[in-house]
Formats: structure tokens, C-alpha cells, sequence
């Protein structure tokens, strides 16, 4: 306001001054931040912007491609028949454990069928590559060359040949976003392989996992492997997961054991994409009221 | 406008699409998928610094609020985290950019050096707050590389400003 009573000419009017401006905006990111990190909220939003940046990023994955292709091409013959010659004895070991695992399998469902058990739980699966590293550095995520196009969801299982390396977090058209085991963020139901003991990994950075929730007490051991429980409904059960490498028991209620990943979890290169072939089963109803007498007659 | 204030050489005036152009381009840069290869420059942050201290009056916290946002959904990074560095950034640069001008591009950027790592150190904070682990202090090393970039990126985006030098006795500049 100027002390004449009349505005300012245009030249001079610049809108709010710069504090204020600054401000304004960095109380709008600060909103953005704890919506999307704590609640999560702007995954619609993220959606419909990336529609925006897709071409452009398109067009910058092109270099990297070209660099990827040309290093497949230079590859030497003699490395090609050296791994070649690798996996032909693989195929011919695991041809011989698959004959008999289909036997075992056709074995386990009549003795199944005989107690009236539920079927153990079937998977289908897709295979895919692993592009590059996310390039979000505080995270721990790679991304895969196969998208919602080829029937990828959020939350499906990711493993390597040896165990699980992670889980789709995120979906883009032809390709997909895998948060890794190590990740902060990222946790993960498991059970001991040896006594069924449950528990929830989680990530713990420098390529370590934590297993917590688990009281002092508890029958667990330096060795013990870990496998997916099953339990969250997202997970196959079954699947390797980690190997336990200290337990300390006296550090809280609850013992505080650190485990390395089984899997190759940030060197592997080509995945397979795990997902339930059915739903997990409802949660248990409450039971029925019962009739009225009047019924009953 | 010239290409420092102390030069005698007169600037064509810049024109509005090749500053957004410039800035599309350096998000394309930006996109370009390099891992965690440290030292890759932030290549908005730089070319977004270059326009807020050359125009301050046309780019600013606007630009980079939006910038920042097209560059967070495009690392898959948290929304708004870039957003903000660059809000800071944008103020920065164009509070200071009336002193900059007084200074030759060598100068300059050890002047924008601070700021790129201010914005740097505000990522950092945010997300170890909402508890993602350390990058590793090797994640500073863009800033610096940025730094190394500031002296061939001023000649480069001055580069369409530039007129012919006309030797002429009769002309008063």
C-alpha cells in the first residue's frame, strides 16, 4: 500500500515478496511429503503426471539401452560356450530333481486329499530382467522390464533362483518398480524353516536384514534359514528368504538378530515375478446367529 | 544484458522457449538411467540455478516447484522432495543474483556451489526423517561436478543470446 492511496504502477508490482512466496511452497511440498510418505495418498496423482514425463523418459532410456545391447553384443564367444556348457550340467541336474518333485507333488496332493486339507498354494509366474537401479538413492529399488502390460500388480513376490529378492512397489506400463528386501521400508513375514517359529524381517540397510518381534527366549539359532510364511496372503510360502547370522538376546524383550539375505538380492540380474493364483482365503467369520425357535418348527 | 555486468558486450535478448527448452532438456538428462553412479550432475537443479540468476523476473520458485515435482515422478523419488530442494534453490539464486552478475562464470560458481548443496543437504534431511537410510557421502559429489559444469553450461546457454561483433566506428556502445 502506498501512502498516496493509489496501488503501485504495474512495473513495480511483483506479487508477494520472495519470503513469503518461499514460504508458501515450502509448506505445499511439506504437505506433499507426509501425503505421499506417511499416507500414501498420491499414487493417483503420481499416475497421472507420469503420463506427462513418460515420453521424455522414453526417450532418456534410450542411451542407456543402446549401451546395454551394444555390451550383449560385444560379448565374447568363448564366455557365451563357457555358459553354455554351465547350464546344460544345471539342466541336467534339475531335470532330475524335477522328475522326481512332480512325483512328490502328485504324492503330497492325494496324502492331502486323504487328511482334507486345503491344496497348498499354486503360483504362477513371469520372468523378467532387471534393467538398472532405481536412481532414488536413499532406496533400495531396481526396475524390471516387464509391466502392467504383461500382467505385473503391486505387491507380487519378486525372487532370484535361490530366494526371494524383493516386491513389486510400484507399477508403469512396461515396467515395474521392485523394492528390495534390504530396503528400510520393506518387510516381510517369515517363518523358521527348522521349528516353524514366526516372525517379520525387515530391511536394515547395508544389504542386512532384522528379524524382530521375537522374544528372547525363543528357539532360534546362528544358521537357521528363513522362509516366506505365507501368512500376509501376498507371499508363496515356502520360499527361501535369509540366513540368520547373530542373535543377541540380552540387548531387550526382544532378542535383536541380524540375517543376510540368501538370494542374490542386489547382484542378481534375471528374476521370476511370483503371484498367488487364487485369493487368500477370507477372514474367519464370526459365527452364525442361531434361528429363531419359531423357524425351527 | 550482458554476459557478466563488468563485460562491454551486449546480449541479444534471451527468448522465453529456449529457457523452457533448455529446462525440458535437463530433465530429459535427468531421466537418463545411471544407477547409483555417483557424481552424475543434477542437471535441472544447474540449468534452473543459470535461469533464476539470469532472469530472475520470468523464472523462479514457480518454475522450480514444478520442475521439481515432473523430476520426482520421473526418479520414482518421494513427491515433493525434489520440489522442495528446488523452492530453496530458486530463492537462493534469485536473491543473489544482482551480486552474481558483478562476477565472471568462474566466480559464479563457487557462489551456486553452496546452494546445490544446500538443496542437496535438504533432500538428505528429509528423507532420513522419514526414514530411508544414509545415501553415503559420496552423494555430495553431483553438487561438486555441478560445479565443475557451471563455466562450459554459461557459454552454452548464452550461446543463442550472442551476437556477431560488428566492428563500427560510428556505433556509441
Amino acid at each position: 500500500m502506498s501512502l498516496v492511496g493509489h496501488k503501485p504502477p504495474p512495473i513495480f508490482r511483483r506479487g508477494p515478496a520472495p519470503l513469503m512466496r518461499l514460504l508458501m511452497f515450502v509448506c505445499v511440498c511439506l504437505a506433499l511429503l507426509v501425503s505421499d510418505l506417511r499416507f500414501r495418498y498420491l499414487e493417483m496423482f503420481r499416475h497421472a503426471l507420469s503420463v506427462v514425463t513418460y515420453p521424455l523418459q522414453m526417450a532418456a532410456a534410450t542411451p542407456a539401452d543402446f549401451v546395454r545391447n551394444a555390451s550383449v553384443y560385444f560379448a565374447t564367444l568363448v564366455e557365451v560356450q563357457l555358459d553354455n556348457a554351465e547350464l546344460r550340467r544345471q539342466q541336467l541336474g534339475s531335470g532330475e530333481r524335477l522328475l522326481r518333485f512332480e512325483l512328490l507333488e502328485q504324492e503330497n496332493a492325494q496324502l492331502r486329499g486323504l487328511l482334507e486339507m486345503s491344496r497348498r498354494v499354486h503360483a504362477r509366474s513371469i520372468a523378467a530382467d532387471i534393467l538398472y537401479n532405481a536412481p532414488d538413492p536413499f532406496a533400495r529399488k531396481v526396475i524390471l522390464d516387464r509391466g502392467a502390460q504383461q500382467g505385473i500388480e503391486p505387491g507380487l513376490a519378486v525372487v532370484d533362483a535361490s530366494g526371494v529378492i524383493g516386491q513389486v512397489t510400484r507399477v508403469y506400463p512396461v515396467q515395474s518398480e521392485v523394492t528390495l528386501l534390504t530396503d528400510r521400508n520393506q518387510a516381510i513375514p517369515v517363518q523358521v524353516e527348522r521349528n516353524g517359529l514366526r516372525g517379520v524381517l525387515f530391511g536394515a540397510g547395508h544389504g542386512r536384514l532384522e528379524l524382530r518381534f521375537v522374544i528372547g527366549t525363543a528357539d532360534i539359532q546362528p544358521g537357521d534359514r528363513l522362509v516366506t510364511s505365507g501368512l500376509d496372503g501376498v507371499f508363496v510360502p515356502g520360499l527361501p528368504v535369509a540366513e540368520v547370522r547373530t542373535v543377541d538376546r540380552e540387548a531387550d524383550a526382544f532378542a535383536a538378530i541380524v540375517c543376510v539375505p540368501l538370494a542374490g538380492v542386489e547382484r542378481s540380474t534375471q528374476v521370476l515375478v511370483l503371484g498367488r493364483v487364487e485369493a487368500p482365503l477370507p477372514m474367519p467369520q464370526p459365527e452364525p446367529v442361531p434361528e429363531p425357535k419359531a423357524k425351527r418348527r | 544484458m550482458q554476459p557478466t555486468n563488468r563485460s562491454s558486450r551486449i546480449l541479444l535478448p534471451v527468448k522465453r522457449w529456449f529457457v523452457y527448452f533448455s529446462l525440458i532438456f535437463a530433465l530429459a538428462l535427468e531421466y537418463i538411467p545411471t544407477g547409483r553412479t555417483p557424481g552424475v550432475p543434477d542437471w535441472v537443479a544447474l540449468v534452473l540455478a543459470f535461469w533464476c540468476i539470469r532472469e530472475p523476473l520470468r523464472i523462479g520458485m514457480g518454475a522450480g516447484f514444478v520442475f521439481g515435482l515432473l523430476v520426482d515422478i520421473g526418479l520414482g523419488a518421494a513427491l515433493g522432495q525434489h520440489a522442495l530442494a528446488y523452492v530453496v534453490l530458486a530463492y537462493l539464486a534469485n536473491g543473489l543474483a544482482r551480486r552474481l552478475m558483478w562476477f565472471p562464470p568462474l566466480e559464479q560458481a563457487l557462489h551456486v556451489l553452496p546452494m546445490l548443496l544446500v538443496s542437496q543437504v535438504l533432500m538428505v534431511v528429509v528423507r532420513m526423517i522419514a526414514g530411508a537410510e544414509f545415501p553415503g557421502w559420496l552423494y555430495f559429489l553431483s553438487s561438486f561436478s555441478g560445479l565443475l559444469l557451471w563455466v562450459p553450461l554459461t557459454y552454452l546457454l548464452l550461446l543463442p543470446q550472442y551476437q556477431p561483433v560488428d566492428r563500427d566506428d560510428n556505433r556509441p556502445i
